[in-house]
């Protein structure tokens, strides 16, 4: 009953969706406000039905109805309760099913929210929306429907891949799809306005919060799932370049340089026909990514081929958006007025820089990405595209990238003065360089490129901090006064303070943990001891755990550092009997920004049992630095002037402040 | 032996006594694919064949041959697949190349762009910041007939 609940409510959506996508379109062209607002409605009860679809899912896979295909596969009786509810999402149809919840979350957002859009924009964004929801859910509805019964019903569950049972599934795959799908917004925005022929610097103000709510979510979420990885997957590595990352990487690249260039738009009026691209652009890429996660094509071309029905589908719905987005934009671009001009050398040049080189990085990973796959069916050769050639090509962009980073905030709008900023950078340039020399003696003889790294890091750092210093007139002005004016200062500066640092802290991570890591792996036998580090891990024996659908084996080790006794740490490996699977459970101890790290092999005949640990310096920063990034666009969300949202005619004035 | 760099899957019974070979075979790992696993170098994977690959980059490392020759072995036995990173030839030439020339090529249409944009800019200078005649006849007559406050004359 309640699965085919879930299913008739879906059905109900796609019919929502449908007269969404048309009837407010028609209100456009008629100027008939009545259906104009139909947008609004429908994309509200789509929302409710939708949230309904999918609240019959979780409800079906909490109560274990194994009547019901997707229960059966993924889900067991004796699986946690937590598990029961990550397990909807932890599979093809119900991952799908989240994706098109959310998509109707944001469109159910913007028509709560939108009330001071203009009113044709509105239906016209919420039209292409609908647009976008109708194809998805006509994909689950005739390839991937969640809601299929089995005649017979089985007595107990497949159970969920046992990788998946962590509490990394309950974060990571909603915040992704909040990222991907949030870009949708943006991109039915950019659609809008290419309909309607008109674009302000007011549409640049919707436009942001949505991108960066966005940009927000799939940081945390990348992020998320870089942490997951690194300590669910067992060999302490928290970055593949694997295809599916690439295929969350690129959207944000994009969306990274979209947020950016939608500032450009909002200030100054300019980038107007660029900043539409981009939110083409971006969306598409999510397209993509969900295509190359969801097909299979990933696995094998030849996985593809054998059952392409799913494949074929989301690559039409891949075509139709893209192809037709583009389409729009060639024939309509040409009509948006071009914004206000403004030197190379200037706060705008400085974004444009950015966007060239966050670009160029997106293009160069989708080319790593996808040349394989075209390669092989063009060709017939297969190639891999892996970890070393991304490294290799990424670096020369990114170094450019963060030399730049703190230069931009510090160059007035429409023509900088390159010296005056780097006059205002030399306390940040000294730091960087005595990072790189205290490096260098402290390391003597190690990777020359790594101190330089670090100090490219203390440089983007200490750049944000100069950048508040200046805006606040720390140093230069009594406390109190400097206190006062940051109180002053607008949230977005803030915003982009922290996360110009987080983008340090991360780098800093990233360099440390490749050069510095330590490791030893051996086989150990109770009460032997391994150093790391400085660190002495004593194994005080192996002991057997029975879980609530799997049994453990749990090592427990007693980490000393210098004789003092820190703490014990329980690395396990657990077997899941219904998969016939084992996943390993890294213990993890953290000591300051850095962490111990033990993973177990397997047992030898006599007892002992092959061990790695590691010791990962500074490691945790890989992950403060996209949370610190995302702070800040959280308060860069929070900032007035974009809650205000449009701005009133008669606040356009301020639009006329003399030049500086 | 603690404290040696990065090594992920490779077993205490593999590594080479000798610590220069051994990372020489830790660095060459990096760049070979486990060919059953998914996106995975023979360096984290703890599948059999890839320390089956692990112990022939060893055994040849041993055997005298030089970094090149080892991937030119390999690649010889299993084909262009097991390199992480392909090769610089014509069918990867656009793979290497998208990049620099997606750098070069947006870094030249925004100079192109930018110099139209100044230049077209420049050429529209005289006509918008020039008053017409009309114009400036109407200023003459305001400031005719306004006084001003500042200026009591």
């Amino acid at each position: 009953m309640i699965a085919e609940a879930g299913h008739y409510a879906l059905v109900l959506a796609l019919g929502l969706a449908l007269i969404q996508s048309t009837v407010p379109i028609l209100g456009a062209r008629w100027r008939d406000p009545a259906l104009m607002n139909v947008a609004r409605s429908t994309a509200l009860a789509q929302l409710l039905f939708v949230a309904g679809s999918f609240a019959a899912l979780v409800t079906l896979h909490v109560t274990s109805d194994f009547s019901v295909v997707n229960v059966f596969e993924n889900s067991h009786s004796m699986k946690p309760l937590i598990y029961k509810i990550t397990g909807v999402w932890g599979n093809h149809e119900g991952s799908m099913l989240l994706w098109v919840t959310i998509l109707a979350l944001f469109g159910g957002l913007v028509a709560a929210f939108g009330n001071n859009l203009p009113l044709s924009l509105r239906a016209h964004v919420l039209a292409v929306q609908a647009w976008i929801a109708a194809t998805f859910y006509l994909f689950i509805l005739l390839t991937s429907n969640p809601f299929l019964r089995i005649a017979v019903p089985p007595i107990e569950g497949r159970d969920l891949n046992p990788v998946l049972q962590d509490i990394g599934l309950a974060v990571h795959p909603p915040m992704l799809y909040l990222g991907y799908v949030g870009f949708s917004i943006s991109f039915s925005f950019a659609v809008a306005a290419l309909i309607e022929g008109r674009i302000d610097a007011a549409w640049a103000r919707w436009v942001r919060p949505w991108t960066l709510l966005a940009w927000i979510f799939l940081t945390l979420g990348i992020a998320m799932g870089s942490y997951w990885a690194y300590y669910e997957l067992g060999w302490g590595g928290w970055w593949f370049w694997d295809p599916v990352e690439n295929a969350s990487l690129m959207p944000w690249l994009a969306g990274t340089a979209l947020l950016h260039s939608a500032v450009v738009m909002e200030k100054r009026n300019s980038l107007k026909v660029w900043t539409i691209l981009l939110s083409i652009l971006t969306f598409s890429l999510s397209l993509l990514g969900t295509f190359l996660v969801r097909s299979g094509v990933l696995t094998s071309v030849h996985a593809f081929a054998t059952d392409p029905t799913r494949g074929v589908f989301i690559l039409l719905i891949l075509c139709i958006f893209i192809g037709g987005s583009l389409t729009l934009y060639v024939w309509r671009a040409s009509a948006l007025k071009q914004g206000g001009l403004f030197a190379p050398i200037s706060r705008e040049g400085a974004l444009v820089l950015n966007n060239l080189l966050l670009t160029t990085a997106c293009a160069t990973v989708f080319i790593g990405t996808l040349y394989p796959l075209a390669l092989e069916v063009l060709t017939g050769d297969k190639i891999s595209v892996g970890a070393p050639f991304f490294n290799l090509t990424f670096a020369p962009l990114f170094v450019p990238l963060m030399v730049a980073v703190p230069f931009g905030p510090l160059l007035a709008w429409k023509r900088g003065d390159l010296l005056g900023a780097a006059q205002r950078l030399t306390a940040a340039g000294a730091a960087a360089l005595i990072a790189v020399a205290v490096l260098w003696a402290w390391t003597r003889g190690g990777s020359a490129l790594a101190p330089l790294a670090i100090g490219l890091a203390v440089f983007v750092i200490a750049g944000a901090l100069s950048d508040l210093a200046e805006r606040t007139g720390l140093f230069r002005l009594p406390l109190t006064t400097a206190l006062r004016r940051a109180r002053g200062l607008p949230r977005a500066s803030w915003g982009s303070v922290f996360a110009h640092a987080g983008v340090g802290v991360a780098l800093m991570g990233i360099v440390c943990e490749t050069t510095w890591n330590t490791e030893y792996i051996g086989t150990m036998k109770p009460d032997d001891v391994a150093k790391v580090a400085g660190y002495a891990l004593k194994l005080d024996g192996v002991s057997q755990r029975q879980g609530p659908n799997y049994r453990e084996m749990v090592a427990q080790f007693t980490v000393s550092e210098g004789g003092t006794r820190l703490s014990t740490m329980t690395p396990s490996k657990r077997s899941f009997t219904t998969r016939s699977t084992t996943t390993t459970e890294a213990a993890l101890l953290t000591r300051g920004v850095s962490q111990l790290y033990i993973s177990l092999g397997d047992t030898a005949a006599d007892g002992s049992i092959a061990v790695r640990i590691y010791h990962k310096p500074m490691v945790l920063l890989i992950w403060f630095g996209p949370v610190l990034m995302a702070f800040g666009g959280m308060l860069s969300l929070s900032d007035r002037r974009l809650r205000v949202g449009a701005p009133k005619p008669a606040r356009a004035t301020q639009g006329l402040q003399p030049a500086e | 032996m603690i404290g040696a760099s990065a090594a992920y899957a490779v077993q205490p019974d593999e590594i080479m006594s000798d610590p220069v070979k051994e990372a020489r075979a830790r660095v060459l790992s990096r760049e070979l694919r486990c060919m059953v696993c998914q996106n995975q170098s023979i360096d984290d994977s703890e599948a059999p064949l890839a320390r089956d690959l692990r112990l022939l980059v060893r055994e040849r490392i041993a055997a005298g041959d030089s970094d090149a020759q080892v991937l030119d072995f390999l690649v010889a036995r299993y084909g262009e697949f097991v390199l992480l990173k392909p090769r610089f030839e014509p069918a990867t030439l656009l793979l290497w190349l998208l990049s620099p020339l997606a750098l070069a090529g947006g870094g030249l249409a925004l100079w192109a762009y930018n110099r139209r944009r100044s230049k077209s800019a420049a050429s529209e200078d005289p006509a918008l910041f020039e008053l017409t005649a009309e114009e400036e006849a109407r200023l003459q007559r305001l400031i005719g007939t306004e006084p001003s406050p500042n200026n009591p004359a």
